[in-house]
């Protein structure tokens, strides 16, 4: 079976498009190869979603946390806490139970414990809580000059935050936002391994390389395909952000640019 | 309740969170050894040495850590038995690999087939140790390396107009110093591993994530004297909420620890805390 075969028929298997069938036996650097990338359009959708919609949650939920309202300040400290203090890993289970719970009490729940939708709310929440964290330190260092400015120019309210407070915060923020980022792909490979089944074995890139370290029982040839092509995102990822943050910072000298400084990924 | 939090199944629960515990109080110390062995070959003199601390660094910190914990374990174990099967069986003709099968000599199986149930366990777990010293100490060499640099370098050459040598002023005047420029990255390591702990369960360790999915399930009266639906769903909140606890007190912990390092030290945090002394 030529090379190209193979990827016509395994490259959208992770989406349920082709081959319905793993492949069992004469595994080859192609199958693997082709198999992993195609697991990859899950931890990219898991990842640009979840970033995506995560990012207005941790706007709101970093001025909550700023606020001088204990009403608005003490929900958004207990968020952030909540999944900020415990592992991603014990969020997965636990929302996977609470979901199948639920599922018994409405079908409205029904799609939740799949993990297209189960997972993504949990990664959602997951990366609103440390995103906020950023933004929230962000918001604490704006320079005073530029918030009193924009009250000497009689801005107030909604318009103070929207041209002032709010790009500022943005431009502070963006390098430790890239490393977020980063951190979130990388931790969408827990997804199939806790809980959330891979239904059709539609799974994403780490348990397509599982199953062929599982078969193989030879780590070294899929892990490193795995390595590379998360590489490959974190390097895309990391120039998508500058190309960012060379806009955000476009307004300032040459030379007080803040620069991103890329952070270790850690586990959450 | 109170005999049914207590039967033989719940005691394994209990045992395993000290297993978590044990695994944290074992690999901080290592990953903190490895980190800073790794820092001080990262800033050596020595090219191939330094060469070495900085891909050791770089390789660890660029790959999701999950990926590595999957790939080290089988690795390390392989490794293990390639090295025993080179030292024991010397006369061992057919080879190792036959395509995708990994074939060593009965006597240098890891651990023995014969040995034990407790001897592969503890077998398991001193993989899992090793793992997230070897990830985690990546990490903490990345911090110290910092926090070596991060110290004045006035501080050093006075030590070295003072006549110290190389290594006297390593030991003498930049390690003592470090550590309060290394403090910050460090307890975030430390909450991270508290997080990374929950991964043991994909290292086939039965750890808390493991029991918690056991005992939660569904029990008919058949089996057991306390008969009870889906309760996961309440293991895995208790574990959050331990979890949320370990975190709450480790945080204050380390505020406790800074205030102490900041003492006397040449940085802002020192200073506010000489003023306010005073």
């Amino acid at each position: 079976m030529s090379c190209l075969q193979i990827i016509q028929d395994y490259s959208l298997r992770a989406v349920g498009i082709g081959e319905r069938l793993l492949p069992r036996e004469d595994f080859t650097l192609c199958h693997q190869f082709t198999l992993i990338g195609s697991g990859m359009i899950w931890n990219v959708y898991f990842g640009l979603v979840a970033l995506t919609l995560g990012f207005f949650l941790a706007t709101a939920l970093a001025m909550g946390k700023a606020s001088s309202r204990t009403l608005f300040r003490k929900p958004s400290e207990w968020f952030i806490f909540l999944f900020r203090g415990s592992p991603l890993f014990i969020q997965f289970f636990f929302a996977y139970f609470l979901f199948l719970n639920l599922k018994s009490v409405h079908p409205f729940f029904e799609p939740f414990t799949a993990a297209w939708l189960g997972a993504l709310v949990v990664l959602f929440f997951n990366t609103a809580a440390y995103s906020a964290e950023i933004f929230y330190g962000a918001l604490l260092s704006i320079p005073k000059g530029d918030v009193e400015a924009a009250d000497a120019y009689g801005l107030s309210g909604w318009s103070r935050f929207r041209r002032v407070v709010w790009p500022t915060m943005l431009r502070l923020a963006w390098p430790g936002y890239t490393n977020e980022a980063i951190f979130l792909f990388q931790s969408t490979a827990l997804v199939f391994f806790s809980g959330f089944p891979a239904w059709q074995q539609r799974g994403d890139a780490l348990y397509y390389a599982s199953y062929f370290a599982d078969k193989t029982f030879n780590p070294f040839v899929p892990y490193p395909i795995l390595a590379f092509y998360f590489i490959l995102l974190t390097l895309v990822v990391i120039s998508v952000f500058g190309f960012v943050n060379k806009r955000l910072n476009r307004h300032l000298p040459q030379n007080t640019r803040q620069k991103i400084r890329l952070r270790p990924n850690l586990i959450r | 309740m109170a005999c049914y939090l207590t039967t033989g199944k719940h005691m394994s629960i209990y045992t395993s969170v000290l297993t978590v515990l044990l695994l944290l109080g074992i690999t901080a110390p290592i990953a903190l050894a490895f980190g800073f062995g790794g820092a001080t070959a990262a800033r050596s003199q020595i090219t191939p040495l330094r060469w070495f601390g900085k891909t050791y660094i770089a390789l660890v910190r660029g790959v999701p850590d999950i990926a590595f914990f999957l790939f080290f374990v089988i690795a390390l174990d392989q490794a293990v038995e390639y090295l025993r099967h080179k030292v024991l069986c010397p006369g061992w003709e057919a080879p190792i690999r036959q395509g995708n099968d990994f074939v060593v000599c009965q006597a240098a199986k890891m651990p023995l087939g014969n040995a034990p149930q407790w001897v592969h366990e503890s077998y398991g777990f001193g993989l899992a140790v090793l793992t997230f010293a070897i990830v985690f100490g990546a990490f903490a060499a990345n911090v110290l390396f910092g926090a070596m640099r991060a110290v004045p370098r006035a501080q050093l050459e006075t030590a070295e107009a003072y006549g110290m040598s190389q290594r006297q002023t390593f030991w003498r005047v930049l390690v003592p110093q470090m550590w309060v420029y290394a403090l910050p990255g460090l307890s975030n390591l430390w909450m991270v591993l508290i997080k990374a702990t929950p991964l043991l369960f994909l290292l086939g360790v039965e750890d808390i994530v493991y029991w918690a999915r056991e005992l939660g399930g569904t029990k008919t009266p058949r089996f057991t004297d306390y008969p009870h639906g889906d309760w996961r769903m309440w293991y895995f909140l208790a574990l959050l909420v331990f979890y949320l606890l370990f975190t709450r007190v480790s945080e204050i912990v380390m505020a406790r620890i800074m205030s102490r390092l900041t003492h006397g030290q040449a940085t802002a945090g020192g200073e506010a805390q000489r003023k306010a002394a005073a």
